[in-house]
């Protein structure tokens, strides 16, 4: 089971300079919640941001990952 | 294409996208969301009162994977303007709670999408009109 603090860890070990804050949403270890600020994201539109976030997980977003709401910021 | 032949799930996905100008991919349906983030989605676009057809991925498991490989965007709901994806639901809230989304929807009532009737025979691909 996901636990939050390897899903933040593993955003801010892919994404470059990327600072995340993720929360487990409902104590079931499926649905997280997450804001993160990365440079990387300068630039790119929300829809953008947001993939390369997603891309961390692959095939794991839609199965074991439930759901990973996102704010994503450039900051 | 001879991709496209062997595949008319997604076939039916991609027309549905073109011929609306609004379109959900959403679990359930506006009536009876069966998921919070739909639920959340449509209550968006209803708040708006912008028409949008909306298409169930759940009785077809190919709906979700085909719509996903198609819009590189793991999660449901989608959101598609004109053939564009907007997002999902924390885009579409975002968006909405910032006032962009009536914008970039150019909420005109006046409008017409396209005929969901035409889609909703292909396939498991299920269009509820919302006009």
């Amino acid at each position: 089971m996901p636990q939050a603090d390897d899903i933040r860890a593993r955003i801010e070990a892919a994404i470059p300079g990327a600072r995340a804050e993720v929360e487990d949403w409902t104590g079931g270890g499926d649905h997280f919640r997450a804001t993160v600020s990365s440079p990387a994201f300068a630039g790119l539109s929300r829809i953008e941001q947001h993939r390369l976030v997603y891309r961390v997980f692959g095939n794991e977003i839609g199965g074991p990952i439930h759901a990973l709401s996102l704010t994503t910021t450039s900051e | 294409m001879s991709d496209q032949e062997q595949n008319p799930i997604r076939q039916a996905i991609t027309s549905a996208i073109a011929e609306n100008d609004v379109i959900l991919f959403m679990k359930g349906t506006p009536d009876a969301p069966a998921c919070g983030f739909s639920a959340r989605t449509v209550g968006v676009l209803q708040s708006l009162g912008v028409p949008f057809a909306a298409v169930n991925i759940l009785p077809d498991p190919r709906i979700r994977e085909e719509l996903s490989a198609l819009s590189q965007w793991p999660t449901i709901p989608q959101l598609f303007h004109r053939g564009e994806l907007i997002g999902g639901c924390d885009i579409v809230t975002e968006m909405f709670e910032a006032g962009e989304l009536a914008q970039v929807l150019g909420v005109d009532p006046g409008r017409e999408t396209g005929d969901p009737a035409e889609v909703a025979g292909v396939g498991p691909l299920q269009i509820e009109n919302r006009l």
